[in-house]
């Protein structure tokens, strides 16, 4: 980069050009990087008054009262983190298919349309998604799905009564049809740039379409196709708009996935507008930097999985 | 050819690397004073987006009748109130009057001058019921603190004598965003049950004791007609638009009203006597016998010493304006006018705007 001390030699223009190219570059670099920091400043400084407040203890009481001015995190945090599961539980499994029915199953004709029709689906504005799951998807799980989900599973807490339609099972699907699209989408580039002569070696082995996929594809696709799993989790637990329109919003946490919850992203867009006292604001402030933490965490923890899963062993070996 | 290739690659870095720096130190968070071109013939406003609609009208004609226009952003009462007090707009607009500790704040007397009013409905979807139910103020208090749970508690029968209701559980539903709207009828609540009042109180976003939280009027509206059994309670103009059923409300004299424009002007009447002098005044289960009892004032508000004359009195000039002229477009958009009394009390708080202390207006 820089040359330091006294130069000997004038420089030429190609240096010049290299030295600004990669201090541009640098500087770029650690911008985002000072974003994100600078981010995480704000947040923490505006939830100061709260934390100071409750304390640590914020992240871990379930009260939500903004008249008494009396806040915690916990049943934000719970409403976040079921959601979110509950997407990649549902949703991860058929962009996955998706993924494998594009890249290796799909006749050429059919590649380009539902290709382009999976994208499409991650360029809906998040709000139809929202207004879709109010007035289509709440009545049939409230009329139908979620009444034989309750009489067949009934017996477990989870799955009980009432049906509102709404709330945190409604949120998750949501979701999981937000996440797909961009699961599908990335497993699939990731599943193309598997070389073809590792299907074509286990196909001369005498090996079936799905075995080929199974044993010599998926794994070699493993470390991309978990990339790609987490980029769909950053967007299910930051989704704001089309949560809160089906999700119940009561700050609570309750025993079965058919009751009303709340998310952090969803309380935060609900009520900063007209959050009139200070202590009000702050809390809000700090559910922030709790979402930012969590993702913080989530990712981090999900980068420390695939560098296993990476350098593990890799396909039939 | 490589050379030229990096003569390029350089001229283009230099470029983007100027345009990220001029870029950079421009956008800052904080939204652009108030715009000083024209000499104060563009006035800035924030707050309440219930108001929003009627504001959108009055800023319009007035524009178009003196030039002087007016630039709204609704971002809800509680910005409208913290933008007023950072003095980065010329007014704010709020559906509830500014607490005592919000006036306390200010840098300077904020006058609160009532535009128009507005009401609450409470809605409801009972499947097969003709004819309008009826709720006095216990039974709803009832029902939103979950003490009444079914259509057939005797509390709602005893009421609705004629009524077939039918026997299912009450769904509910309340607005989750914060909302001028959760305002007034929480503050009705209040008023009319000591329980709520203890156990949950008044303010934009409040702890539901029971309920589904709806985003929006169109959320709570969505939710009730799509669920047999529920109630919820929307802007009045919105219900006029969607044509949602609405309960009559047994108000302060006995009666039960519906929320029609007139009964809503004419709780604003009952209020009227006894007005507190700056005008902060909660007007939920006014006296009369027509008065519609979850009615308030959307207020501008505007600091009584403006720091510029030119637009002080360009503000004060249309504040008059729409309180006059302007009050003949509410009915179509559904707003409810002000009574005369009001009327002239609020005309009085503006011809009270000063500059360096001397009046903005004559007379």
């Amino acid at each position: 980069m820089a040359v330091p001390g006294i130069t000997r030699r004038p420089i030429t223009k190609s240096q010049l050009a290299d030295g600004l190219f990669g201090l541009l570059v640098g500087l770029l670099g650690l911008g985002v990087l000072g974003l994100a920091v600078a981010i995480g400043i704000n947040l923490a400084s505006g939830a100061g008054p709260a934390l100071g407040r409750f304390g640590p203890v914020f992240f871990s009481r379930s009260v939500w009262d903004p008249v008494r001015e009396e806040f915690g995190a916990l049943p934000f945090i719970y409403g976040t983190l079921a959601t979110s599961f509950l997407a990649l539980l549902l949703g991860a499994p058929v962009a996955l298919a998706t993924a494998v029915f594009l890249a290796e199953l799909a006749p050429r004709w059919l590649r380009g349309p539902v290709s382009y029709l999976v994208e499409l689906l991650a360029a809906i504005p998040s709000v139809v998604y929202g207004l879709w799951g109010l007035f289509v998807l709440a009545p049939l799980l409230r009329a139908a799905i979620e009444p034989a989900l309750g009489g067949w599973l009934g017996s477990v807490p989870l799955f009980q009564g009432p049906f509102y339609g709404v709330g945190i099972f409604t949120g998750g699907i949501i979701l999981a049809i937000m996440v797909i699209p961009t699961i599908a989408a990335v497993s699939r580039d990731v599943i193309r740039a598997v070389p073809a002569d590792q299907r074509e070696a286990m196909l001369a082995l005498g090996a079936t379409r799905w075995e080929t996929i199974r044993l010599a594809v998926l794994p070699a696709a493993r470390s991309g196709i978990i990339g790609a799993v987490l980029l769909g989790l950053g967007r299910a637990l930051g989704e704001t708009m089309a949560v809160t329109m089906v999700i119940g919003n009561r700050p609570e946490i309750p025993a079965s996935i058919f009751a009303p919850g709340y998310t952090m992203a969803a309380v935060i867009a609900n009520e900063f507008t007209e959050a009139t006292s200070d202590l009000h604001l702050s809390a809000l402030f700090g559910i922030g930097l709790g979402l930012f933490l969590l993702t913080l965490l989530v990712n981090i923890l999900a980068r420390l999985l695939v560098w296993r899963v990476a350098w593990g062993p890799v396909g039939g070996e | 050819m490589q050379r030229r290739n990096r003569l390029k690659a350089l001229v283009l870095t230099t470029l983007l690397g100027v345009l990220v720096l001029a870029c950079a130190p421009a956008g800052g968070l904080r939204p652009a004073p108030p715009g000083q071109e024209a000499g104060g013939r563009t006035l800035t406003g924030a707050g309440s987006t219930f108001i929003y609609p009627i504001a959108a009208k009055w800023f319009d004609v007035y524009a178009q009748k003196t030039g002087v226009r007016i630039n709204y952003q609704s971002i809800g009462s509680g910005g409208g109130i913290r933008q007023l007090l950072d003095r980065t707009v010329d007014f704010g607009a709020s559906d509830a009057p500014m607490t005592d500790e919000q006036l306390a704040q200010a840098p300077g007397k904020i006058l609160h001058i009532p535009m128009v009013l507005g009401a609450v409905v409470v809605s409801y979807n009972l499947p097969g019921l003709d004819g309008s139910l009826r709720l006095s103020p216990d039974t709803l208090a009832g029902i939103y603190l979950g003490e009444i749970r079914r259509w057939t508690d005797p509390r709602i029968a005893a009421e609705n004598p004629g009524l077939k209701l039918p026997d299912m559980p009450i769904a509910v539903v309340y607005r989750s965003d914060g909302s001028g709207t959760t305002y007034v009828f929480t503050d009705y609540l209040s008023a009319v049950s000591p329980a709520w009042k203890s156990r949950v109180g008044r303010g934009t976003s409040v702890s539901w004791p029971v309920g589904i939280g709806a985003k929006g009027n169109e959320g709570v509206t969505g939710q009730v007609k799509q669920t047999a059994g529920a109630v919820g309670y929307v802007e009045l103009t919105y219900a006029i638009q969607n044509r949602l059923p609405y309960a009559l409300l047994r108000n302060r004299d006995g009666n039960y009203v519906e929320p029609s424009l007139t009964n809503i002007t004419a709780a604003a009447a009952g209020a009227a006597a006894s007005m507190p002098e700056d005008l902060r005044v909660s007007i939920v289960n006014a006296p009369g016998p027509n008065s519609y009892p979850i009615s308030a004032f959307t207020y501008i508000l505007a600091y009584q010493e403006q720091p510029d004359q030119a637009r002080g009195r360009a503000l004060a000039e249309f504040l008059l304006w729409a309180l006059d002229e302007g009050q003949k477009y509410a009915p179509d958009l559904h707003y409810a006018p002000l009574p005369d009394e009001v009327r002239a009390r609020a005309r009085a708080r503006v011809k009270m705007m000063t500059y360096q202390g001397k009046p903005l207006l004559e007379n």
